[in-house]
């Protein structure tokens, strides 16, 4: 039998915990994204990235799976994850139709460039 | 040495799917390969809702996210990808407080994911022995206003929840009907004969 070093760790079933620290990283890329991105689009995927980040963590504290007891979400997690997954379908026709539309005004999707309110 | 545990197999596989393309999403600074990135990182993200017993919301997760908003995302993206918009670099200093105000964030919310005792994941056997059932009858008979899995709900406090989401399913229809219209509105076509009535006025 080969020996691998982190072989414990595929033996024993993942927790909640483990569902929470990817939420995690996705929720700190999403992040950044939306903090470093200057194409209108790219603070639109970091949107994406956050809002998945937290449907993790939701399906994760309603999973009987991972964690069965009555303190879990139960069904009201997976909802809870259905209605972001519409909301951010939403959100995501209405950013893209207003950098559409400041594309077609000012010929660029460089969100440094919308600066007009600045007075 | 145990055997391995096949769900915790796919769920590292797919973890590190989602997570990595999610940093390639971050560090990408062409706006295709990020799109291309995100789909899947997305898709994979699926994969994980499938292994918490989630199989709905798995799929709403590929049909939805992956099979409608991305592609209304890449649209985007052909629409508005002309030279000198597909390369968009960020400036070194940017990436440096980024990084380090990345670093920190995702360390407090991993010290905070470990230091649970609940969180931490069952013994085999225990987990072994859990049955999945299929979610879709209760999450369809949740969003008209029945709750067939609290029905045998014996706590006076916990017969709250019992109410469903009925309400706040109609409202989500209303806003999407909502949003149709007015992302609608927004992207349309301008016409080129307001502009030049304008002209001829000023």
């Amino acid at each position: 039998m080969i020996h691998l070093p982190l072989a414990h760790l595929l033996s024993e079933p993942v927790g909640v915990s483990h569902y929470v620290m990817v939420g995690a990283v996705l929720f700190t890329c999403g992040v950044l994204c939306m903090a470093t991105k200057r194409n209108a689009l790219g603070v639109l995927m970091g949107i994406e990235l956050v809002l998945n980040g937290a449907n993790l963590n939701f399906i994760a504290f309603g999973s009987h799976v991972l964690r069965n007891d009555v303190n879990s979400l139960g069904l009201d997690g997976q909802l809870m994850a259905m209605f972001v997954i519409v909301l951010a379908a939403a959100e995501a026709a209405v950013l893209l139709a207003i950098a559409l539309n400041f594309y077609n005004n000012h010929n660029s999707i460089d969100v440094d460039r919308a600066d007009e309110l600045l007075g | 040495m145990e055997s391995i545990y096949w769900p915790t197999f796919f769920f590292w596989l797919f973890s590190l799917i989602s997570c990595s393309f999610a940093v390639g999403v971050l560090l990408a600074s062409n706006i295709v390969r990020m799109a291309f990135y995100l789909v899947l990182s997305l898709a994979s993200i699926a994969g994980l809702f499938f292994l918490a017993g989630a199989d709905f919301v798995g799929a709403m997760q590929i049909m939805i996210y992956v099979g409608g908003t991305l592609v209304l995302l890449i649209f985007g993206v052909m629409l508005t990808s002309q030279e000198r918009f597909i390369e968009m670099k960020t400036p070194s200093g940017e990436w440096v407080i980024a990084f380090f105000i990345g670093a920190s964030l995702l360390g407090l919310l991993f010290q905070v994911a470990q230091g649970v005792p609940a969180w931490q994941g069952m013994d085999r056997l225990e987990a072994e022995a859990i049955a999945v059932e299929k979610t879709a009858t209760p999450i369809g008979m949740g969003l008209l206003g029945v709750r067939v899995d609290k029905l045998d709900e014996t706590d006076k406090s916990r017969q709250a929840g019992m109410s469903g989401y009925l309400l706040i399913f109609e409202i989500v229809s209303v806003h999407l009907l909502v949003v149709l219209i007015g992302a609608a509105y927004l992207a349309r076509a301008k016409r080129k004969q307001n502009r030049e009535n304008l002209a001829s006025v000023t």
